[in-house]
């Protein structure tokens, strides 16, 4: 299938194309109920699929979507790494209803590509300062109590290719490296228990068993508090990209933790300062010195309808939406401006909205083809509000890479294009 | 109840108790898994923590991790550690963590060597880890460093003086201090009405002209 993102009235040259964006003047309709001329052949012509048979059943023993969705897929930006085994793609955030991201379009991260381990081979070990080192296979984890909950998980790195301005034209690109999922599996805190902490154990290392090996430290008390070692994901196995057959999830703390295929816990007492949390996943300040174990992810929120990927196609009522999230706890309020930050409106929260899960915002606005300027405010349980870009790069400077949480800016122009902005 | 009975009554409670507590500390134990074969942990946990515990035997020198850096890691890392392509430099930057495009690498930015050895020896050459022995790996973290200039030429590096190295950024790292130098993103009452001048557009990303466009998009079936 051709790429179709934008199959209504504007084109994809002019969503993106600089000619289009100065140039065109595409006609809107004014609003929804305009008075036909003819009579709609959708509705006047019998249409092929109401006459024919279509594909028996077993046609598609693991269903996957229709065609027309075949634009929906996790993208790339392949300049920003040297291999497609050593980089991140994006999930389609523009493109999803609810707060659950399909396993299929969860973006992915690998540091060596995708290992495809056979569970049957695969073992957890459990070593370090505990009374009893132990090793576990998979049948052996699906033994024991388990637990299902719904939570995101961010790259740390997401939003970070735009602390200098605004650089890439589209959601999916800025804000698109988290993913909400149900997770199911045993609490590390039984496995813990089992092997039993010595005293002085204070920090584990979770060790990932692909060729990258990832590496990374975990404090007891949130390892004790609610991490799990999930081997399901949306109601079935993980996804072989996701970690199969066993990744660890961390609730509300920055995604690099997840370590995935799982197959090692080092039990310690001091923090390891591994490669990734010295060499990378560290954030430099403007001062040359940079924090370490930024583990939790703050208030974060994006409008993705509309967006870039997304405009607008008719003038009267329409509906804006997002996400919001935070690590810290559960979504409060969601304020949404149509006119820079100048003023703010309460967005309306869709339920189900859980702790440290992605949350649906939603507000209806209408709109007579004036210039947008569109931005979203997440608040969070503990009161943390959103900062303002310029807030956030006056405390964190602009060399950080990762921990973007900064208020995103939309300009929505007459003829209902999308561009992200950057607003001083 | 004579006294000495109900002192013995009061034992026998307050022991039920002991026992009633330490029966909710100690979990329950679900009696799954195995114990680890001391073989099968010496062959997993070749892990190296920071402070250099678990660095296994061997040497290796400046000039042995050059040939071995030469011939496997040169054609990503560049000759002279300043990468190649998107791959990463690995030396070079020192003393840039300040400017408007600072260079991290290992001689900048990495506080202590015992991660490196941890990397290289578990993650590297990429495509084909695990492959260095400890000696090849003690002689190519060795070359590294005499690359960034913090060893001499003719310094041999080894599981008894590697922690001793000390990084140029060594103290470059604080704690995550965020609730208390953002605590005023903690704010009660945000702003809701005319709360800033009109914006003006400072930047687009029209301009960058840097996102894949749909022909760049994956192809599917």
């Amino acid at each position: 299938m051709r790429e179709n993102w934008s199959s209504g009235r504007l084109t994809r040259r002019g969503v993106f194309s600089a000619a289009g964006l100065a140039g065109a003047s595409v006609a809107l309709p004014l609003h929804a109920l305009a008075q036909s001329a003819k009579p709609d052949p959708a509705i006047s012509e019998v249409q092929d699929w109401q006459r024919q048979l279509g594909d028996g059943v077993d046609k598609r023993a693991y269903g996957t979507p229709s065609k027309f969705e075949a634009h929906v897929v996790r993208r790339n930006v392949a300049w920003l790494t040297a291999a497609p085994e050593s980089a991140a793609n994006f999930t389609p955030l523009h493109a999803l209803d609810g707060i659950i991201t399909p396993s299929g379009l969860c973006f992915e991260r690998h540091h060596s590509g995708i290992a495809e381990i056979d569970p049957a081979k695969h073992r957890l070990m459990i070593n370090g300062l505990v009374d009893k080192p132990l090793v576990f296979t998979m049948d052996d984890l699906r033994r024991m109590p388990r637990t299902s909950r719904i939570c995101f998980l961010e790259c740390a790195a997401n939003t970070g290719m735009e602390w200098r301005g605004a650089q890439l034209n589209g959601c999916q690109f800025t804000h698109g490296m988290i993913h909400n999922v149900m997770y199911t599996g045993v609490p590390l805190k039984l496995l813990l228990d089992e092997a039993g902490l010595k005293p002085n154990a204070k920090w584990l290392m979770l060790e990932g068993g692909d060729a990258s090996g990832m590496n990374r430290s975990l404090p007891t008390e949130k390892a004790l508090s609610d991490v799990l070692l999930a081997f399901a994901m949306n109601g079935e196995a993980l996804r072989p990209e996701q970690g199969y057959p066993l990744r660890a999830v961390i609730p509300g703390w920055e995604g690099n933790l997840w370590v995935k295929w799982l197959r090692r816990i080092e039990v310690g007492d001091k923090p390891w300062a591994a490669r990734e949390e010295t060499a990378r996943y560290t954030d430099l300040l403007a001062d040359g010195r940079a924090r370490q174990y930024t583990f939790v992810m703050d208030a974060k929120s994006v409008v993705t309808n509309p967006s870039p990927q997304a405009p607008l196609k008719y003038r009267g009522r329409n509906l804006l939406s997002g996400f919001a999230w935070s690590g810290r706890g559960a979504v409060k309020r969601v304020d949404v401006s149509l006119d820079g930050g100048r003023n703010w409106k309460t967005a309306r929260l869709e339920a189900p909205v859980l702790d440290k899960s992605m949350t649906r915002f939603h507000l209806d606005f209408d709109w007579n083809g004036e210039e947008l300027m569109v931005q979203s405010r997440a608040i969070d349980s503990t009161g943390y509000v959103q900062p303002d870009k310029q807030e956030l790069r006056r405390i964190r400077g602009v060399n950080s890479v990762y921990h973007n949480n900064g208020i995103q800016s939309w300009l929505v122009r007459g003829n209902g294009e999308v561009e992200n902005v950057e607003l001083g | 109840m004579s006294n000495s009975a109900s002192r013995i009554t009061a034992l026998v409670v307050g022991l039920l108790a002991v026992a009633a507590a330490d029966a909710a500390e100690k979990p329950s134990k679900m009696g799954i898994g195995r114990p680890a074969l001391p073989e099968e942990i010496a062959a997993w946990d070749t892990d190296v923590q920071a402070d250099g515990r678990g660095l296994p035997p061997g040497r290796g020198t400046v000039k042995q991790g050059e040939e071995i850096y030469i011939a496997r890691c040169a054609s990503c890392h560049g000759e002279f550690g300043q990468g190649a392509g998107r791959w990463p430099a690995l030396a070079g930057g020192q003393g840039s963590l300040k400017a408007d495009r600072p260079s991290k690498t290992i001689g900048s930015f990495w506080s202590a060597v015992a991660p490196l050895y941890d990397y290289t020896r578990r993650t590297m050459p990429w495509g084909n880890a695990r492959t260095l022995s400890a000696d090849e790996t003690y002689a190519v973290v060795a070359f590294l460093l005499n690359l960034n200039d913090i060893v001499p030429d003719g310094f041999e590096l080894n599981d008894r003086n590697l922690a001793s190295v000390k990084m140029p950024n060594a103290t470059g790292f604080s704690a995550d201090d965020r609730e208390v130098s953002e605590k005023k993103f903690w704010n009660k009452n945000p702003c809701m009405k005319n709360c800033r001048d009109v914006p003006k557009i400072t930047g687009r990303a029209g301009d960058t002209n840097v996102t894949p466009d749909a022909k760049s998009g994956p192809k599917v079936d």
